[in-house]
This record gives C-alpha cells, structure tokens and sequence, in this order.
C-alpha cells in the first residue's frame, strides 16, 4: 500500500497549507502528548540514569502502595456501580416518563460537571466534617470521621453520577420506544419488556458509562486528596506526595504507570469493543412516545429517586453559598463579605491568572479539535488512525500522569517550559482537545462529503472550506468543545498542580491550599466564582456560536 | 470560451474496502473527447465507473495513470478548487447553513470580483433558473425541484470552462425530473458549456446527449450519438442495457443475412464474411403483429396493456421468446394470451453485433 500512501500525499502536496497542518498536528501529538508519557514510563524503570525494576519491587514491599492500589480500584468499581444505577434511572425517567420539570431536573442533574472538582468535597466537609452541620450539630456525633472509604465515594458518586446521566441519556434516547410497544402488543408484561427488551438493548451503554465512571473515578485527584485522609492512601494523590512531599520522582512516575494500566485498559474495552456494540438506531426522527413499561407507582418512586438526587445537588450547592457569605462554618453563621474580599484582595491574581489560561486555551482547542476531526474525517494521508489515536490517547491519560510526564518533558533541554504560561496551556490543550474531536467526528460523519467538495469545486481551498463551510455546519460539536475546553481550564486540578508556579496559579490550585489550612469560607467563595465564570462563560460561547450560524435549523442531507 | 475535454488512457485502481490485498479497477484505459460546448453523458449501471471518471475530471479522485485534458492543459495535478470544472451534485450538498443567495455567489466570492458583478451575474442566473423570488430562505425552505435548481444555478454562475452532473435529478420524482432535463439541456445548450453528465437513467441520457458513453465494468462499451447507441449498439451490453433488445440467431449470407432460412436485407451491410454466424438485435417496436399473414408464426405467451404500447412475449417457431411492443393498442385492440399470430421484424432496424 506504499502506493496508495504516496497518492494520498501527492493531492495532500496539491494543498501546501494542508500538508504542513498536517505535519504540525503530528509534530505537537509527538510532543506533546507521547512524548511526556514515554517519559514517565523511562522515568519508573530508572535510578540516577540506571535502569532498574527496583520501584516495581517496592509494590510488593509496601503495604502503603498495594493498598493505595487496592483502594483505588475498589472506590472506581464501587463509585461506578452508584454512577450507572442513579445515571441510569435519571436518564430513564427523563427520557422516557412523562413527568413534571424535566428540563430543570435535567440542568440541576448536570450541574456538578461544570463546577470546580472540590464542590462536593468541600459542602460534604461543611455538612459531615468535625464541624459538619449534620455530624455534629444535627446529630451530635463527636467522634465520626467522614475521612476515608465512605467520604470519598460519597463525594465521587456526587460528582461523577452526572457523566454517566449524560452518557445513557444519550443512549436511552435513541432506542426507539416502538420497540417496547412492539413487545407489549405481542403478550410481554411490562417487566418482562423492561429486562428483555429495554435493559439488554441499553446493557452496552450502561457497560460503557461504568468504565467511565470507573476511569475518572482512577483519575479523580482532587476528592481523594481532600477526603481521602492519611489512612486510606489512593494511587493518585499518593503519586502527587511522592513528588511533592518526598522529591521522589521515580517513585511518582510508577505509581502513575501502575494507574495508568487500569485506565487504558479501560478505555480500550470501552472504545473499542464496547462501542462496537452499541444498538443505536438513529434514525434522525425524535422518539416522541413516552414508555408505557412503568406502572403509576413504579413512576413516581422512579421519579422520587431523581428528584431526590437533584435535592442533594441543590443542598450541595446551597451549603457552599451559604459557607462563603458566614464568618465561621459551625460556630458563626454571622453574614459576611470577608471571604470574597479575600479572593479579590489577596488571590485576585489566581483569579486574572486562571481566566488568561482558559481565554487563550479555548479558542484554540475549539479550532484544533475541529481541524483535526476535518482532517481524520475527509482526508486522506497516510499515519492518520495515528493521529486519530495520538489525539484522543491524553483522554485516557490520568492527569496526575500527564503532570508528572510533563514535568519530566519539559524540565530540561530541549524544551524548558516548567514555570511558563505556555506550559499550562499545552497541558490544557492537549489533554481537553479529545472530547471536541470525538464529537466533531461524530458530527461530521453526519454531514455528506460533497457539501465541502462543493466548496472546493466552487474554488474554495482547503482552508477556506473548513472555515466557510464545515465549522458552521459542526457548530454543535465546535460549541461543546469551547465549552469543554473552557470548563475543564476553569476546573482541572490533577495534572495542572504539578505544573503551576509562584508566576502562574489557578483558582482550583487556591481552593485547594485554602482547604488544606482550613479556610472553607475563602475556598467556598473560589468556588462559587469559578461556578459562575463558568456559566458566564457558556452565554457567551453560545451566542457566538449562534452568530457564526445563522440559518441554525440546518438541514441535514 | 468552450473548451474541449480529452480524456487520455485514463486508469484508476484502488484498494478494495472489503479486502485491502485485492485492488479494483474502477476505470480501465478510457480514453475520451469532449467537443466544446457538447453533452456527453456517462451511462452505464451502479458501479460501472461513470462517477469515479467524472470525480476524476473535477479533481476529487486521484487517476492511476493517463491524462485529463482541458484545451490544452493538462489538469491531473491541478487541484480541485483551482480546476474551474463546476459540478452539480446529486445530493444537490447545497450549503445548509447559507441561503439560496449566499449559496449562488459563493464562488463569485472566492474568484475575488466586485460586489457590483457578483449582483449582476448572481441576479440574472436567479432570473434564468427562475429562483428569484426565494434567493433570501434558507435551503430547509425548498422543495427537491427548488434545490435542484439552486445546486444548478451555483454552478452555471461560475461560468465555467467544463460543467460536471452527477446524477443530479435521480433525487427527483418522474415527472420533475423530465422537466428539468429539458430545463438544463436548453440552459447548456444557450450558454455552449461543455458539459459531462453522469446518469443510470438511459431515456435522460438520450433525452439530453449530443453524445452517450456507454460504460460496463470500468470499460467504455461504446461512445456515440443516442442514435447510434440505440440503432447500432456495438455490443450484446450496449443493446440490453439502452432500451429492450431480442437477439436473434442469424448467418451471413449474399446481400444480408439469413434467419431462420428466411432472407433480410440489411440497412448497414456488416463486413463479415458470407456464412459468419451472428447475432441480430431487434427491438421490440421494430416487429409488426398480425393474425392473418407474415414472416415468422408464434404464439402469444403473455400480453400486457400498458396504455401507450401493448407489450408481448411471443414463442416465436425456432427462435425461442420475442419481446413486441405494438404501439396504440387502445384503439387497435390486443391479442388475446394463447391465440396464433404471425411476427414480421422491419429489415431496416435488423442490426447485426460485431
């Protein structure tokens, strides 16, 4: 095929700004993404420049890291099993009943995806703590800890439940209710239609929503390092306190090997296998019907459950509210602006810091992602399921991995970025990009080819009918990878933490340090402007995003 | 500013999507001109290599080997947007997301003219396609015929120096799609573009041609007039595949050939020499029917009143099943199933295959 690969690059050649993207794209994958990784892997296997399995032998040593192991995989399966069955009725009863206000339940249900990752941690410190509202004032407990175990999968279930909501919702919704009717027409019960018919049609969607759970539960750094406490030890933060607490970077980069194993392996059966086996039939007509295979009564539990959960993630959110307008959480619930004008007093620069980060990162994750879901879409070249895999490899990718590879990377010559503004954008970069190229992939897939080979037929370059033409027509997916990639710059903690510096700090990074000294109040009121940049930030990307396509309800042929 | 289009041994070959190992050879050593100003329409079935030919000429497809012509110059290595080949798509890919207006001066745009010519060229071509009264809705706001003709009006406003149909009314209900061939033979024909039209459909491809290329299995059958086609197909697949054929068995013999021991006289003498055995095409309108006197006795195996034509399938003695179209059987009545007829076929339509 060594013919074929040279014909792909003479018409790639016909297209001199095309080839070079191209190289570009593959040159910043290399660098940027395996690069670092390679660097972690080399940086486990060695001691002062020897090469050596010794960090291996220190898991069977240690108590402390199998355990760290142990307990890692034990709060991903447990946290994904909650996840997928409060995800799964969610998205049931949101989909398929016919129940009051599911538009507001389905954006209070989501609400935690947008918000800095120590919300949950921070209103269950304000509710169960030492001087939990609940624990001690309520119930009068003086000995509970919500340290370990318990704290943490409470507070993971709380902030990743949403992502598997999401995730069956989509797939609850395009399994056309016509299949249920055609089992009740033909004598099944309604139980025997929901786990016949219903259930083992959605089972592949519900095996994939675990396995992401289960892989951002792995990769979860800021819950675990806040609730996790001393005696429970979990691989992510443990990898975090090898390096920063001991200097041990050998240390820290296997124990992000032994997370990143799980990880991959999960995403691979997720991705490859699993989503192979998806029974999607889209077939671009809505499903109006509501499902009739619930009962009165199952209904309304159904939809007691979910209401349920929504009431939690308001109390959630109305706890971190109240924290950061009360002087002293548990002693004095005086009203006060203290803790705000703290935040713009002495951490405004983290503020302006964070936000120059997430301005410059998003626009050009939006555009990168799209380009490169054009390029693995329409065009042909050779090495481009590479690119496609190099591109989506840092999804998979823990953060605490990525920091310390980074740190690895670019610590020395040739690349010293360690400390710079440009270091916390290509983490940011190239580990959000992912999500916009999957769904502009899965976007453009819709859209048939020749609306761009018309462009090109009508004189238009390469360039000229990705920006003319394609963007507008996957607006959709470029607006959710704006989103994403503003929300995550906003939110992420894991592998940023390693990379931030005296010159260059983030919002999540201060939330972080004003738990850690016991300043719920101050770290309240970072969240809660972070919350709120956020969605401030959702307006605007969607009314450009509506600007820059005007004929929105497009046809698609 | 008609161009001539001269396809030279044109090959294309690609890797097959069920089996990488196996290479397909969608087009095979197609050589091909194009007058200025002319017709030609690619015809041949699904998968017989018309579309991946007229990708090739727009530039969407890269040939294996040989040359495509424009004039003078040689456009394998031009690239698509620079070829000025304009084409109209069979699923119109009109821009979603741009209305009919926006949609007609989009290439005006990129060629970087004055906004006052866009106005002028874009105004008369929405005139002529008759598109003026909507150039300001969306593409979501026409029916088929309406999008058919936006899709043809960006493409004619570009005035181009070759203009390329890919099957553009096969998305088209019957009697739209007549209408419209008529609409764009006449609009070619007033603006003298050369054009290459790719269809399955051979009453449109002989409705519009000045010439037919017959393609099967990547390979041209037969390039020429529709008359030629119909009247004097080169090939057993060529006579199938435009109109109904019968083949029938005949000899070569002193001044025409010999069926069934009866003598013809044939309109285009074959070269062959006397006592060759041939195969005869004979269309089924080119047979008269009587009960009473005629060439070839036969019975009536089945017969179906279609409104225009009666169409029969006779047993015709020693020369096995005839198909015979009798025009206006309305008035002259049918042949009933089973009922003894005689069959004679007109000596000047007999065609002999080479």
């Amino acid at each position: 095929m060594l013919t074929n690969a040279r014909s792909q690059l003479r018409i790639l050649a016909r297209d001199p700004i095309l080839l070079a993207l191209v190289g570009v794209i593959f040159v910043s994958i290399l660098v940027f993404v395996v690069y670092p990784l390679a660097m972690v892997f080399i940086a486990s296997f060695q001691e002062r420049g020897v090469w050596t399995l010794d960090h291996y032998g220190l898991l069977a040593e240690r108590k402390l890291y199998r355990n760290a192991l142990a307990n890692s995989l034990s709060v991903g399966a447990l946290v994904g099993l909650f996840g997928v069955v409060i995800g799964y009725v969610a998205a049931f009863v949101l989909t398929r009943l016919d129940v009051p206000f599911k538009k507001l339940l389905h954006l209070i249900t989501i609400l935690p995806i947008i918000s800095p990752p120590f919300v949950s941690a921070v209103s269950i410190l304000f509710l169960f703590g030492f001087n939990g509202l609940i624990t001690k004032q309520l119930m009068g407990l003086q000995d509970f800890s919500i340290y370990g175990f318990h704290g943490v999968v409470l507070s993971q279930v709380f902030t990743f439940a949403p992502i598997a909501y999401l995730s069956l919702r989509g797939v609850l919704a395009s399994i056309s209710p016509t299949l249920e009717d055609a089992a009740l027409n033909i004598g099944a019960s309604r139980w025997q239609t929901f786990w016949k018919v219903t259930f083992p049609l959605t089972l592949p969607g519900i095996a994939s929503a675990f396995l992401i759970v289960f892989i951002e539960s792995l990769a979860d750094f800021g819950n675990p390092l806040v609730l996790a406490g001393a005696a429970f030890p979990m691989l992510a933060p443990q990898a975090y306190l090898e390096i920063t607490g001991s200097f041990n970077l050998p240390r820290g980069a296997m124990l992000a090997v032994i997370l990143i194993i799980p990880s991959i392996t999960a995403f691979a059966i997720q991705r490859y296998w699993l989503s192979k086996r998806q029974y999607v039939t889209v077939t671009g007509k809505p499903t109006a019907s509501t499902s009739k295979i619930v009962s009165d009564p199952v209904k309304w539990l159904l939809y007691a459950f979910v209401l349920l959960f929504a009431l939690i993630v308001v109390a959630f959110y109305t706890v971190i509210v109240v924290g950061a307008i009360t002087k002293v959480w548990g002693f004095d619930y005086t009203l006060t602006l203290a803790h705000f004008a703290y935040v713009f007093n002495v951490g405004f620069k983290t503020v302006t810091d964070t936000l120059i980060i997430a301005l410059i990162t998003t626009p050009i994750s939006g555009l990168f992602g799209m380009l490169v879901a054009f390029l693995v879409v329409r065009r042909n070249f050779p090495g481009k399921s590479a690119m496609e895999f190099g591109s989506i490899l840092s999804y998979a990718v823990p953060g605490t991995v990525v920091g310390i590879g980074y740190i690895l990377a670019f610590n020395s010559y040739p690349l010293i970025l360690t400390g710079t503004l440009t270091i916390l954008v290509l983490c940011f970069l190239f580990r959000y990009v992912p999500v916009g190229i999957q769904s502009g992939i899965a976007v453009l897939r819709q859209i048939d080819p020749s609306i761009e080979e018309a462009a090109q037929n009508l004189g238009a370059s390469s360039l000229t009918t990705f920006r003319k033409v394609t963007l507008p027509l996957i607006a959709p997916a470029f607006f959710s990878g704006l989103v994403y990639a503003f929300v995550r710059a906003m939110t992420a903690i894991s592998a940023a933490i390693f990379l931030v510096s005296a010159n260059w700090n983030l919002m999540t990074v201060q939330i972080l340090n004003q738990v850690g000294s016991g300043r719920l109040g101050v770290a309240a009121a970072y969240s809660i402007l972070v919350i709120l940049i956020v969605l401030v930030a959702i307006g605007v990307i969607n009314a450009f995003v509506n600007r820059m396509t005007r004929h929105t309800n497009m046809v698609r042929f | 500013m008609a161009e001539a289009v001269v396809i030279r041994e044109l090959n294309k070959q690609f890797a097959s999507p069920d089996a990488p190992e196996r290479t397909v050879h969608a087009v095979r050593s197609v050589n091909l001109t194009v007058e200025p100003g002319q017709l030609v329409t690619l015809l041949g079935p699904s998968g017989c290599g018309k579309t991946t030919l007229l990708r090739m000429i727009a530039g969407f497809e890269e040939p294996t080997s040989g040359d495509i012509m424009f004039g003078e110059r040689r456009m394998n290595n031009v690239a698509p947007n620079r070829r000025d080949a304009a084409m109209v798509f069979q699923s119109y890919a009109i821009f979603p997301h741009l209305s009919v207006y926006e949609n007609v001066v989009f290439g005006l745009r990129l060629k970087g003219l004055s906004a006052s010519e866009i106005k002028a060229k874009a105004d008369r071509i929405l005139e002529i396609t008759g598109l003026t009264a909507m150039q300001k809705r969306s593409p979501n706001q026409l029916s088929g015929g309406q999008q058919q003709r936006v899709a043809l009006a960006r493409a004619i406003v570009m005035e181009p120096r070759v203009l390329l149909f890919d099957e553009p009314l096969s998305n088209l209900d019957a009697k739209l799609r007549e209408t419209m061939r008529v609409e764009i033979r006449e609009l070619q024909q007033r603006l003298g573009i050369t054009s290459l039209y790719v269809t399955h459909d051979q009453i449109e491809a002989m409705s519009i041609s000045d010439q037919i290329v017959v393609m099967n299995g990547g390979v041209v059958e037969q390039i020429g007039s529709p008359r030629e086609v119909y009247a004097r197909p080169a090939s057993r697949f060529v006579a199938d595949f435009i109109g109904k054929a019968n083949f029938v068995k005949g000899k070569v013999v002193p001044g025409g050939v010999e069926i069934s021991g009866k003598h013809f006289t044939l309109a285009n003498p074959t070269t062959k020499p006397d006592g060759t055995n041939v195969e005869l095409v004979l269309r089924p309108e080119a047979i008269s029917l009587s009960d009473e006197s005629g060439i070839f006795a036969a019975t009536v195996k089945r017969a179906m009143f279609l409104g225009n034509v009666a169409e029969y399938l006779l047993d015709v003695e020693g020369l096995g099943e005839w198909l015979v179209d009798v025009s206006n059987p309305g008035e002259r009545g049918l042949f009933q199933q089973g009922s003894r007829v005689f069959a004679s076929p007109s000596q000047a339509s007999l065609h002999v295959l080479p």
